[in-house]
């Protein structure tokens, strides 16, 4: 009996301690030291507009724009509010049949296209991975460059400038980030209407 | 496989080890009652925390009043964590305005998630059938999911303490107080940590506020095709069986918010492993950056590496305490090459269909369904052999987009009883339960007395040993089989067909029982027939195991030292090391070969051959 009424006395005290005081306190300092990441590094236009978080994928279909990964999450994909994979197992025909149509899609709107880099037409663990591979981005240079009316080598020196290698210099993988890239290229290059 | 790739795991090897003895060290004087350098400060606290609760610090406890403390605290606690849940609609800090968790509001009736996640997460298991994003209040995260976090995790490293307490004791009927354990071990050990780490992940972008979701508008807005629903939430088929589309205009994005990164902290810490979102540390505002994933695949092992230094230290046998770990480093090796290979090697069935997955300067290639570009394949596969040598269960890729084998390392690591390194505190308890039957045996093979470090192992200790060992697969065994063989029960809850199927099911009872909380994650499991069972699973998983655990612990305190002679034995040495792995893989082999040979090794046959289901 009595160490009922202790775990029940010790689950009051440490319950305020580790599940109020300290999220509360570390709120607190995130809010003051980090304030933009540790509220999810939103882009927001002039007005104040919120169009994204640089953290976060966006769906992009106009060929104009270099198109991201294929999204799981959510019934139409891209929502932030239910992240998922598609959980698709290695031997699932869903899985092929989705890799197909994407590859025949991917290769008819950019001719002359030859594989396809495999990130590209791969759902993400969260369904919202805000990146592609260089090797994706390279991929898609022509079609943007042709949509946007300028040169290819123009569209690569911007794909350049959103390149982030490896973190250090050797961790992680080498990324291109999809929504900051089409941001930067509608304000440098706009689309001709 | 890369260079690069190869440098990332060494370098998170090297750091692992680099941190193992100063963690040890500074756990060995947090248990011991030794002043540290966080006395001035947090001294003050832990004694408040016993005049509130009325512990007295100097008592010490036998196993069995050490267990119900155990029990109590679970019990009142997880009672708790319910109540929270069920009640969050009408409790501070919900800005979306959620409903109480298996309130009216759901459409397929009384699915016991609350129970589930309560049971789920007193066990340090995290195993997580609903949405978090959708379903958890900011209340709920904080004060019900990740102090449970803390609170679980404390449990862990005070049962290993006390069970190195009940080696190193002679002639002693007690094995510490529980309720100082569990209070030191949140107070000195884990909070500290926590609180650096969760800064510096803010600093990598993981979010940490208490706002509502925003709302973005999209860039390029979409129009896309999704399958049609009842007001039930069904998707509606058309007479010859296709399912019915129509199209949806796509102009904003809800992205959700929250106290991310205290939780994260201790998630990955405390091995937990439950997600504030529901794509866990793949998501973005979970795992941003390459260093936050280091960080985070670090603080899965930290606690667990340290403990075996502990455990020499403490029984005053260091290199016994290396001779553990280093079964650790060669199971761990093993599982994390066999996935690197399996998954870097990528679907062949997608080579066929145009799609170049092959590794180069610009792309990782692979099997990437499932994974982030920002991890690739070797930070992917490292944290999936990670996540399950230990009983985290955080996921950074889906486990259940893996290739056949790629999958079977996680599912193998957790079988194996999560003993590579391990969960805090129950994976290096875990570890010497196959400790003492491999002395058992290597004393039966010379025909004497076994004994571990001075104590001689009698019948009650191997009983209790095998008991710890047969609840584990047996539990496993029987609520997968069950599940297996009727669709109102469990199989027509499966995204995939085939084999891969029969993985899903079984992964999510060998996650549960193992309290690591990972899935195959396909699987619906939010129903009642799931939701009941894993419930259960994970309650016998923990509890069970850890009476056993006890009363071991218990048994060999109260033993006299006998001197080593010449049929000792000696438990510091590589020949021990090279007989506790293979006594390992040996007993988990036996048990559940039967089960992998018909899941995913007959799925990698199926896949070489092109097949699909």
């Amino acid at each position: 009996m009595k160490n009922l009424i202790t775990a029940t006395l010790m689950t009051i005290v440490t319950t305020i301690l580790f599940g109020l005081l300290y999220p509360l306190v570390i709120t607190g300092l995130a809010q003051v030291i980090f304030p933009d990441k540790a509220n999810g590094q939103l882009i927001k236009r002039a007005d104040g507009t919120v169009i994204g978080s640089r953290l976060i994928e966006q769906p992009f279909s106009s060929p104009g724009y270099f198109h991201s990964r294929p999204s799981a999450a959510g019934a139409a994909g891209y929502d932030a509010g239910a992240s998922s994979g598609s959980n698709y197992g290695p031997t699932n025909q869903k899985l092929f049949d989705r890799v197909k149509a994407d590859v025949e899609k991917l290769q008819a709107d950019n001719p002359g296209a030859r594989l396809v880099p495999v990130d590209l037409v791969t759902t993400s663990g969260s369904g919202l991975d805000p990146h592609v591979s260089p090797a994706s981005a390279e991929f898609q240079v022509p079609r943007v460059a042709r949509e946007r009316g300028v040169s290819e080598d123009e569209i690569r020196r911007v794909v350049a400038t959103h390149t982030e290698g490896r973190q250090f210099g050797f961790l992680g993988e080498p990324v291109v980030n999809v929504l900051e890239l089409n941001l930067d290229l509608d304000e440098k290059m706009p689309m001709r209407k | 496989m890369t260079a690069n790739g190869w440098l990332q795991i060494l370098f998170f090897l090297a750091v692992i080890l680099a941190i193992t003895k100063p963690m040890g060290l500074f756990i060995t004087h947090v248990f011991g009652g030794e002043r540290t350098f966080l006395h001035p400060v947090l001294r003050p606290v832990e004694r408040l925390i016993y005049r509130l609760t009325g512990v007295d610090e100097s008592r010490e406890m036998r196993w069995t009043e050490y267990a119900a403390g155990v029990l109590l605290f679970s019990l009142v606690s997880m009672l708790l964590l319910y109540l929270i849940q069920r009640l969050q609609g009408v409790l501070p800090f919900n800005p979306q305005e959620l409903p109480g968790v298996d309130s009216s509001a759901s459409s397929t009736g009384f699915v016991a998630s609350a129970f589930n996640t309560s049971a789920s997460f007193t066990t340090n298991t995290n195993w997580q059938s609903y949405v978090p994003e959708t379903t958890m209040s900011y209340l709920t995260q904080m004060a019900g999911l990740a102090y449970h976090n803390f609170a679980s995790a404390a449990v862990g490293i005070s049962l290993a303490v006390a069970f190195i307490r009940g080696v190193a004791r002679r002639e002693s009927g007690t094995i510490g107080n529980f309720w100082v354990d569990f209070v030191r071990a949140n107070l000195y050990v884990l909070l500290p940590l926590c609180f650096v780490f969760a800064l510096l992940l803010v600093s990598q972008g993981v979010v940490q506020n208490l706002r509502p979701y925003d709302t973005a508008k999209l860039v390029d807005p979409q129009t896309v095709e999704v399958e049609r629903k009842d007001a039930a939430g069904n998707v509606l088929t058309n007479p010859d069986g296709t399912t019915q589309k129509e199209t949806q205009h796509v102009n904003e994005q809800t992205i959700a918010q929250g106290p991310v990164a205290s939780q994260e902290a201790i998630k990955m810490l405390g091995t937990n492993g439950g997600g504030f979102f529901n794509a866990n540390s793949a998501h973005p505002f979970e795992n941003p950056t390459p260093f936050s994933n280091f960080l985070e695949m670090i603080a899965i092992f930290a606690i667990g590496a340290g403990l075996t230094y502990t455990l020499g230290r403490m029984t005053g046998s260091q290199r016994h305490g290396w001779a553990v770990l280093a079964a650790m480093v060669v199971l761990f090796l093993a599982g994390l090459v066999t996935a690197y290979w399996a998954e870097a090697r990528g679907n062949p069935i997608l080579t066929r269909g145009g799609v170049d997955q092959s590794a180069s300067a610009v792309q990782s290639g692979g099997n990437m369904e499932g994974k982030e570009v920002r991890f690739g394949i070797a930070n992917s596969v490292l944290f999936a052999t990670a996540t399950t040598d230990a009983s985290c269960g955080a996921v950074n890729s889906m486990h259940d987009s893996y290739t056949p084998l790629g999958g079977m390392v996680p599912l193998t690591n957790i079988m194996l009883g999560e003993i590579i390194f391990g969960g805090v505190g129950s994976g290096l308890y875990g570890m010497l339960i196959f400790v003492i039957l491999s002395v058992f045996i290597a004393g039966l093979m010379v025909g004497r007395t076994p004994e571990y470090l001075g104590k001689k192992i009698e019948s009650y200790d191997v009983k209790m040993a095998m008991l710890y060992v047969l609840i584990f697969p047996l539990l496993i065994l029987a609520f997968a089989g069950v599940s297996v063989i009727s669709p109102s029960f469990g199989s027509s809850q499966l995204n995939n067909a085939g084999p891969h199927g029969l993985s899903e099911i079984l992964y999510a009872f060998t996650s549960a029982t193992g309290n690591n909380g990972s899935a195959f994650a396909g699987i619906s499991a939010n129903t009642l027939w799931y939701n009941t069972t894993i419930g259960f699973a994970t309650l016998f998983g923990r509890f069970m195991m850890i009476v056993p655990v006890l009363a071991v612990a218990g048994n060999l305190a109260r033993k006299k030292v006998v001197p080593p002679s010449l049929g000792t034995f000696p438990v510091t040495t590589p020949l021990f090391s090279t007989l506790l792995v293979s006594v390992i893989l040996i007993v988990g082999a036996l048990t559940f070969f039967p089960a992998l040979s018909l899941g995913p090794i007959v799925e990698h046959l199926l896949m070489s051959a092109g097949k699909t289901f």
